[in-house]
């Protein structure tokens, strides 16, 4: 049996073409696909100076914190999006299940006198069962997860307005604990909520899970390639099911979190918090084919909107110009998606 | 357990051919890294498998060839846990095991690596040679926060490609789907040669690849080889069957139309007893 031991062969005509000098675009690209939250990092920035130079009281500590407070909900909800679109799925159930774990907090604590945080600790329960049954039908069912969370979404609104009887349940009617994500914090002139905190603490963990754990690993190969990672032995339907599932937590806690933001538990909140918060992870670069994105891209992707929206109206520029500027925003995130895909080595 | 088939007791001319001829001489299982016997697997009233046997012996290369429809898919998978036989015995090292799951047999050290090319492309090298396996970090930031040790695992990954020859890829934080085709059969070939105890399973690796990439990849398979660890490659072609194999089991309507070397037999003859246009003699 010979052994070919490959001689040091010079380089033919096509290695040679392959160790070329790069183009500046290409480096670009590059960067991109190892870094992809350099993009809406970069898009975050270019607007904040842009917003200033506009009208310096953009800038203003003030304006920061409405900011951050007006974003904290969507950006929540658009954490547990991006463990579900990491996998190649999509969940329009999200606004669905932040309001029925809201309702059932408010409810339970407003008329049923369960006190505060057991009403918070049901609350949050029903957002986990939520997420787990859109868990269980895209792994048992196998069904695509657009069309689960099609369904759930209106079978949980139509849970929440039954329940609930289309009623809100306003801020005097709610014991202290319900409201506390609304209490202000100021972090020096800036003034902020603790539904910020909790917020920033959801997204460090969670970023920290999808970085450092084999969880994490996971749920980026199954996204990636789910036959790939089915054959190194990944149970892809115990993977998908707990993302789903961690999902529903996400969104239970941000009910709470809305109630604070709000003052009240109401059927008609954050009625846009689907679309919206799909539009924070496509905008912070996280890819809709799964695999490829990070919390810190989706922070970035919702911080981006709120930026928008606050600039635009300080600007004195019509409110419909900022929903223009989200579009322009979500095909141009796709775009250049689509483009770092095409990386060569 | 106990019931070791007929073959134990061998002629003296039989020592010579053992493994080889129509039907093959079998060993005792006791002397391989694999055997089946007898194994049978149907589909309805089709026949997947009619009664087949094979040893694999330590250190070799043992291919399998067939038509399509022969059966060679078939028997890989009811030996590596994929299918569950009908009926019929597997032994791994002597003992007679019954895989439920590929999971199964990847436990007991056999690693197979699959046609499609089986590797997650956003993720890097060393994820994807760790994937399903990952290395935690030892002390609480392990056990606590279970957190992957990163380093670990690049550096092992790195050594394993190494090990192997495979000195073309550098980086192993190079996310794969930056790499050739070839280069990303090499890291899941990489990776099955080195989580294997037993034994290792190539499903036709080189069909998704070019001439140049399949010679990277004979390469890798004469690098296992001569680690010790035996291999079984299915492959459609005969060149590189030829190349590589110490043995040829060739599949046919399901049976078993006899095991060649390629020393005994010419390429052309192997596709005429494959294909069924003569019939190996017996002996």
């Amino acid at each position: 049996m010979t052994t070919t031991v490959e001689p040091q062969a010079p380089h033919t005509a096509a290695e040679q073409f392959a160790l070329r000098q790069q183009s500046p675009l290409q480096r670009i690209q590059h960067a991109l696909h190892s870094h992809p939250s350099i993009s809406p990092l970069l898009v975050l920035i270019i607007s904040v100076i842009a917003f200033t130079i506009i009208n310096p009281r953009f800038i203003q500590p003030a304006t920061i914190g409405i900011i951050l407070q007006q974003v904290s909900v969507i950006a929540a909800l658009a954490i547990g999006q991006t463990l579900v679109i990491l996998t190649a799925g999509i969940d329009l159930s999200v606004g669905a299940i932040a309001i029925l774990s809201s309702l059932l907090m408010a409810n339970l604590a407003a008329k049923n006198g369960v006190p505060g945080i057991l009403a918070i600790l049901i609350g949050i329960a029903a957002g986990v069962i939520a997420g787990a049954i859109n868990g269980a039908l895209v792994t048992r069912l196998k069904l695509p997860p657009f069309i689960v969370t099609l369904g759930t979404l209106s079978i949980f609104t139509a849970i929440a307005l039954l329940y609930s009887g289309g009623q809100q349940v306003g801020r005097r009617q709610m014991p202290a604990s319900l409201l506390w994500a609304g209490q202000p914090i100021f972090i020096g002139p800036l003034r902020i909520t603790t539904g910020v905190i909790i917020v920033a603490i959801m997204a460090v963990i969670v970023a920290f899970i999808l970085a450092q754990t084999s969880w994490g690993r996971h749920v980026y190969a199954v996204g990636d390639d789910a036959e790939a990672s089915r054959l190194v032995g990944i149970r892809v339907d115990r993977v998908l099911f707990s993302v789903y599932t961690v999902a529903g937590l996400i969104y239970g806690i941000t009910g709470w979190v809305q109630i604070g933001r709000s003052g009240t538990a109401s059927p008609n909140a954050i009625v846009d918090a689907n679309l919206d918060s799909i539009t924070a992870v496509v905008i912070g670069g996280t890819s809709l084919f799964g695999g490829r994105g990070t919390i810190v891209g989706t922070i970035l992707g919702a911080l981006i909107v709120g930026v928008f929206r606050i600039g635009l109206s300080l600007a004195g520029v019509d409110d419909q110009w900022r929903l223009f500027a989200t579009g322009v925003l979500v095909i141009l995130a796709v775009s250049i998606d689509q483009w770092i895909r095409k990386v060569k080595a | 357990m106990t019931t070791t088939p007929e073959s134990s007791e061998l002629t003296e001319e039989e020592k010579d051919t053992v493994g080889l001829g129509n039907p093959p001489v079998l060993a005792d299982p006791k002397d391989t890294v694999l055997s089946g016997r007898g194994l049978i697997k149907t589909f309805g009233r089709v026949v997947g498998l009619d009664g087949v046997d094979v040893d694999l012996f330590p250190g070799e290369v043992l291919s399998v060839i067939g038509d399509n429809g022969a059966g060679k898919s078939t028997l890989i998978k009811a030996l590596t846990g994929a299918l569950i036989p009908d009926s019929g015995q597997v032994y791994v090292e002597g003992q007679e095991v019954h895989f439920r799951s590929p999971q199964d047999a990847r436990g007991a050290g056999i690693e197979t690596v699959y046609q499609t090319l089986a590797v997650a492309p956003a993720l890097d090298i060393s994820a994807n040679m760790f994937l399903g396996r990952e290395r935690r970090r030892s002390g609480p930031l392990g056990s606590v926060l279970r957190m992957l040790d990163k380093k670990g695992m690049k550096e092992a990954a790195g050594q394993s490609m190494a090990n192997l020859g495979i000195a073309t890829v550098q980086n192993m934080g190079q996310a794969v789907e930056t790499l050739s085709g070839g280069q990303r059969q090499a890291v899941a070939v990489a990776r099955a040669a080195t989580f294997a105890t037993k034994f290792v399973v190539l499903d036709e690796p080189t069909a998704a690849l070019g001439v140049k990439e399949t010679g990277q990849v004979l390469n890798l398979i004469q690098q296992i080889k001569e680690k010790g660890m035996p291999v079984i490659l299915i492959s459609h072609n005969m060149p590189n069957v030829f190349e590589v194999s110490d043995r040829i089991h060739i599949a046919r309507l399901g049976g078993c139309a006899g095991v060649i070397t390629p020393r005994s037999h010419t390429p052309t003859e192997a596709v005429a007893i494959m294909t069924g246009a003569t019939t190996l003699e017996k002996g």
